[in-house]
């Protein structure tokens, strides 16, 4: 159920996103999602990718300061109140979302919401005892 | 151990006895020799037998790399070209390069004090001693050469440049001992690292770094990096290169050869004497010196003094780690402010590296200054508000320091310049464009 994220610091500097896209785009790493929070001066480039893993040490080799965070991926009906529900059991249980980002998969005519959450098992437990479907990180790396 | 113990342990009054015996024959030397201190000292009215007491100096003009530098290329040199046996020059990043000249008998000094600061520091004739500085006209290269050569050290000459060259004959040839800088030393350890090295089986074990200041807690950084006891060892191209003073085994000051050069410690301003113990520019008398001798030489350096007897049995005066130069303190709105104060705040913080930049920029009529570091502690990055409180923290720590506000920039890994000669960590475009 937990899933594995890429977080990459980056500098806001002309280009550099593009160069970390390149260095994956060669090794064959494949986005399935991604979010960038940034100030000023540096961001954070958050990534759901094929093989997390790899793409960890070869960003590392290329002088990357990069952390694995573990999320969760919850799937939801694509329509007017499919984020809601979720999101509310998740606050009336007092677990506080840090940040989610979602995409939209055609295929499968469901949205995915990956998740940062304080305790990923309390958030498991509670959203599949409410019947929210929670995806494995196998599907998402094979997606 | 010593290198020459009878000098180097040599009581205090009779130390001193040398020094002013010494003192009386470079003053009446330079007299006669050269032309420049002719003049000087005819104009100070001081001759070599008005000379009674070793504080007699204060009556004796300074000297300053200027004055250097107005005699270019070969004014100050005591003796004809013939007797000269060796040419050394400055890197001169400024103008013309400050040229220096060495008799045979000034080449056999210059490795004696050499020498001794190699087995002060704890160097044998067993070691295997890289030298990764660039060899040529700087003094850093040939002056540690000979001084290791003469204590019986496997010296190899490996010049500066191609990191991964001279990381592949540290392992290879068993290198036990090396000299460069600090800064160098660090960024050999990170491309070992890199390159698959297991640095642990490396069989350094002594570092003898100069040519750049090296507070404390950069010395762990590097002792870290690869496992070995650094040390620190003082000189300048103009009063020989590399042998004024260097580090003994308890690392408390840098002992200087007192025999052949003569510190004393002024106000950079008013250019009075300081009391012992009190930080100021050191000023230098070369006492034995042939080629270019040089009475009352301005480093620029700021450090002080240490008298007091060191347990390793020494009796030569000791000085602090330079503390910065007289010409290169940053003055930010008025605050001087040293570039080893912000090193020492910043090698503490584990969660940046050791590398950094300093940006000093004007903003309407007010000074900013820019402290960049690399971030390293990938573990920050689950929550942007621990990356925003490691900025703050930089900042809180250089605040509480400096007692001015700097912004603090994280970069990324190996982003920053890394040097192999002196570091240049200063880019101040306070009068960039006028």
């Amino acid at each position: 159920m937990i899933i594995k994220q890429l977080s990459i610091f980056v500098e806001n500097t002309k280009g550099r996103l593009a160069d970390i896209a390149d260095i994956l785009a060669k090794e064959n790493i494949d986005i399935r999602a991604l979010c960038v929070a940034d100030t000023k001066d540096f961001g954070i480039l958050r990534l759901i990718v094929n093989d997390p893993e790899k793409a960890a040490i070869i960003l590392r080799e290329n002088h990357c300061t990069v952390a694995l965070t573990e999320v969760l991926t919850i799937k939801i009906e694509d329509k007017p109140g499919g984020l809601a529900k979720p999101i509310r059991i998740l606050s009336d249980h007092g677990i506080n979302v840090e940040y989610m980002y979602a995409f939209v998969s055609k295929e499968f005519d469901s949205a995915f919401v990956i998740l940062r959450v304080e305790n990923n098992e309390a958030a498991i437990k509670i959203l599949l005892d409410a019947g929210v479907t929670l995806v494995s990180s196998k599907e998402i790396y094979d997606m | 151990m010593f290198f020459q113990k009878e000098i180097e342990t040599m009581n205090r009054k009779d130390l001193e006895a040398l020094q002013l015996e010494r003192l009386k024959r470079i003053v009446q030397y330079c007299y006669d020799n050269v032309p420049f201190y002719h003049q000087r000292l005819t104009e100070a009215k001081v001759t070599a037998d008005k000379i009674k007491t070793l504080s007699d100096l204060q009556y004796i003009p300074p000297t300053t790399k200027a004055d250097i530098r107005d005699s270019y290329p070969f004014g100050l040199f005591a003796r004809p070209m013939k007797e000269m046996v060796r040419i050394h020059a400055s890197s001169g990043t400024t103008g013309k390069p400050t040229v220096v000249g060495y008799t045979r008998n000034d080449l056999n000094m210059w490795s004696d004090a050499v020498a001794r600061l190699c087995v002060a520091a704890g160097a044998t004739d067993e070691d295997i001693v890289q030298i990764s500085f660039g060899y040529g006209l700087f003094t850093g290269a040939l002056g540690l050469h000979y001084g290791l050569e003469k204590i019986g050290a496997t010296v190899i000459p490996v010049s500066s440049g191609n990191t991964e060259k001279q990381v592949m004959l540290l392992n290879d040839f068993g290198v036990t001992a090396l000299v460069s800088t600090p800064s160098y030393a660090l960024y050999m350890s990170e491309v070992a690292r890199e390159k698959g090295y297991d640095v642990d089986k490396f069989k350094l074990r002594l570092g003898l770094f100069g040519s750049e200041g090296c507070t404390p807690e950069m010395r762990t950084q590097v002792e870290k990096g690869f496992h070995l006891f650094a040390t620190d060892n003082y000189g300048m191209s103009e009063l020989i290169g590399p042998g004024v003073s260097g580090e003994c085994e308890y690392r408390d000051g840098l002992h200087f050869a007192e025999d052949h050069f003569l510190p004393e410690i002024v106000d950079p301003n008013t250019l009075e004497h300081k009391q012992e113990g009190e930080i100021g520019e050191l000023i230098v008398t070369t006492l034995t010196k042939e080629g270019i001798p040089l009475l009352r030489y301005r480093t620029k350096d700021l450090t002080r003094l240490n008298y007091s007897p060191c347990k390793c049995g020494r009796t030569h005066v000791r000085m602090d780690k330079v503390m910065g130069r007289s010409d290169d303190m940053l003055k930010i709105r008025g605050v001087n402010v040293f570039p080893s104060q912000i090193e020492s705040v910043l090698v503490s913080i584990p969660q940046i590296g050791a590398h950094y930049q300093l940006i000093v920029r004007r903003e309407g009529f007010s000074d900013t200054l820019e402290v960049k570091v690399e971030l390293v502690d990938s573990s920050l990055l689950d929550k942007f508000e621990a990356l925003e409180n490691l900025q703050k923290t930089v900042a809180g720590n250089l605040r509480t320091v400096l007692g001015i506000q700097a912004k603090v920039t994280l970069c990324e890994p190996k982003s920053l310049e890394r040097f192999q000669g002196k570091a240049q960590r200063i880019v101040d475009l306070r009068n960039a464009g006028k």
